[in-house]
């Protein structure tokens, strides 16, 4: 079951721990997005937001049908952006491998 | 051509494509059968993931959903959709790295135990069945109403196509056939919702359209006209919710964390090339996806205008032919309450018309008098949805089948020959059962849809995020954490569903929480007993430890390995 391959072997233990830090912090910062946009401006605070207009809706009501859905779009393209920099960074990237 | 030839044109010449594909992509190894040879490229793995995704509710019910229940319907769309974030950020990446063939695999190889793989197994087929017998009502409305078949041909057809693919192609034959349906449902789904948000807005882009002016000079918005329209009639306004804060919280929760712990869709990710790709392609599948989620709410508010404006206050003598048509169906009706041959739709005693919230993306061609070969499409794209989805859950309950539980657990000495003759039995005898399910519909289909999510919520999700995220997490942990959510849920659900329907109202539940949005309080107890239970237990072995060291690192995924 141990079956760290060659390719890990020759990256420092510093770089695995750096490399693991850090897309800790990045899951962070998305996730904290991921939650404002849905569970914030989607429904708790919809009904303040209400007062306010956007392209002829009530703005909560447009991030609760709408909003949202775009958000989390961006945020995984993001997340797969970010972690592509931070793994080559690390040299930890799986480019080598065979492509798609 | 009338419409119904169109519609045999439309949903045979779909039927013969699919079957095209079945044969060029036969599954010729296990790899093949459960991963697809492991070589999906991420685009075509997304479109893939977002038909086996769509299913019949999403295609067919949600939209009628929405329109009935206005702002409250914005739980699905958030929840079904924000899923994919924790799926993308949390597990898919991992899975992959992992690089097995199911999801109980994972479960029982991280938590180094056959009764960690048999509980998973246990959640995944109650999971997968819940959702089939879904879809295959799916498949006989649009066989009776469009085809005019009996609703039992309309399932044994349905079946014999899901047959012909997912038992010789496995994984292999469903991705491709998968990626062929998602093109017909986007679109069959995006042509009339298209011409409907011309012809009431001018605009032609539905999901700016439901902002824009309606287009009869008054000067309303289309939300705005419904919200006056609805109040009118004694309805709530469609841009205002009903249900509390919480509840809302805890519905879209339960939703978003159990879309993430579903395995007919994890497992998706185990069919593409590397760990980079699973990110990559959980991203196109969200894009895929988004399209008609994000077209459905605008469906959703043009329909209710519609059916308001051609039905409220107009003769039954001179109601539209979609109205008798699907009279015939039984999904609308009208009572003559008054006797005055008029149809009053209002939300009091007085209302004399029942519309089914099925009908909304159905019989919103024929409301929109759009030409014969849009209703043929939308029935041929209502097809697609179900047989996709259907095809992806048949093979996670085959494939645990065959691989957890014979390979891995009773018959850990049969040949790869064999195993893959047991995942194609396996699969056949699914189909069957699932096609009972579609003739002989138990009555509590519609009841327990609210189970699949909730339990994938409370089981599944917090084993496998502890299990990449928290390293002590040991198999006495995850254990217990899945069994006290599982149990938790499942008797909440079974509480306030079946033993005692009449206390399912806010001052019973648990924090006023629905049985809807329970999943989400299962969840929290879950990873609380896991916690609390590993702290106190022995910790995972090395060679486990190791294991979580190496799926955290991307590189070196290599390709899906037998074991």
């Amino acid at each position: 079951m141990s079956n760290r391959s060659d390719h890990h072997q020759e990256i420092s233990e510093q770089n695995l721990t750096g490399y693991w830090q850090s897309n800790l912090r990045l899951l962070a910062k998305l996730l904290t997005v991921w939650f404002l946009v849905s569970f914030g401006c989607g429904v708790v605070l919809a009904d303040w937001l209400d007062q306010y207009s956007l392209f002829g809706f009530k703005l909560g009501f447009w991030f609760a049908q709408q909003g949202a859905i775009y958000a989390f779009v961006a945020l995984i393209f993001i997340y797969a952006w970010q972690m592509k920099i931070l793994e080559r960074k690390f040299g930890v990237d799986d480019d080598k491998e065979r492509s798609s | 051509m009338t419409t119904q030839v169109l519609t045999y044109l439309f949903v045979g010449a779909s039927f013969l494509l699919y079957i095209g594909i079945a044969i060029w992509s036969r599954a010729g190894s296990t790899k093949d059968f459960y991963v697809a040879g492991g070589g999906v490229h991420p685009v075509m793995n997304g479109m893939a993931t977002a038909a086996d995704w769509m299913s019949a509710a999403s295609f067919i019910s949600m939209a009628g959903i929405i329109s009935f229940m206005g702002r409250d319907g914005s739980v699905y769309l958030m929840g079904w959709t924000g899923g994919y974030v924790l799926l993308a950020l949390l597990l898919a990446p991992y899975l992959r790295k992992f690089g097995r063939f199911t999801v109980p695999d994972f479960i029982g190889e991280r938590y180094y135990s056959k009764t960690a793989r048999i509980v998973a197994v246990i959640c995944l087929i109650f999971i997968s069945f819940t959702y089939v017998a879904g879809q295959m009502r799916g498949v006989g409305i649009v066989f009776s109403r469009y085809l005019e078949v009996d609703v039992s041909t309309g399932v044994i057809i349905g079946m014999a196509v899901v047959f012909m693919y997912a038992v010789l192609g496995g994984m292999k034959g469903i991705t491709y056939t998968q990626v062929a349906q998602y093109c017909v449902l986007i679109f069959a789904y995006m042509v009339p919702a298209i011409f409907i948000s011309i012809m009431i807005t001018d605009n032609p882009i539905p999901q700016l359209g439901f902002g824009s002016e309606v287009n009869d000079g008054s000067g309303l918005s289309v939300l705005q006209k419904l919200d006056s329209v609805l109040i009118d009639l004694g309805f709530n306004a469609y841009t205002a919710g009903t249900k509390s804060t919480i509840d809302v919280f805890a519905i879209t929760a339960a939703l978003m964390f159990g879309t993430a712990g579903l395995p007919h869709v994890l497992v998706r990710f185990f069919t593409v090339p590397k760990v980079s790709d699973a990110r990559l392609s959980a991203g196109y599948a969200l894009v895929f996806i988004a399209i008609l989620y994000t077209t459905a709410p605008a469906v959703a508010s043009f329909a209710r205008l519609n059916l308001v404006d051609t039905i409220h206050n107009s003769s039954y003598e001179q109601a539209p032919q979609w109205f008798s048509n699907w009279e015939q169906t039984g999904l609308v009706s009208w009572e003559d309450k008054n006797a005055d041959g008029i149809m009053h739709y209002s939300a009091g005693s007085e209302n004399e018309v029942k519309v089914d919230r099925d009908i909304m993306v159905l019989a919103n061609p024929e409301i929109a008098n759009l030409p014969g070969w849009v209703i043929a499409l939308v029935a041929a794209g209502g097809v697609a949805a179900a047989l996709s989805t259907a095809a992806g859950l048949l093979l996670v309950i085959s494939s645990a089948i065959s691989h957890d539980v014979l390979k891995q657990t009773l018959m850990p000495n049969i040949s790869e020959k064999q195993e893959l003759l047991f995942a194609r039995l396996a699969a056949a005898v699914a189909v069957c059962v699932a096609g009972l399910f579609g003739i002989y519909p138990p009555a509590f289909v519609a009841q327990v849809v609210a189970f699949a999510f909730g339990l994938a919520a409370a089981s599944l999700f917090p084993a496998l995020l502890l299990g990449i995220f928290y390293k002590p997490m040991n198999k006495e942990g995850a254990i217990t954490g899945m069994l006290a959510g599982l149990i938790f849920t499942f008797s909440y659900i079974v509480y306030f569903k079946f033993i005692s329907p009449q206390l399912n109202t806010t001052e019973h539940w648990l924090f006023g929480i629905s049985p809807e949005g329970i999943g989400s309080i299962g969840m929290l107890l879950n990873i609380i007993c896991a916690l609390g239970v590993s702290k106190i237990t022995r910790p995972p072995p090395l060679e486990v430890q190791n294991l979580v060291d190496d799926i955290r690192i991307p590189g070196g995924a290599g390709v899906a390995h037998q074991h």
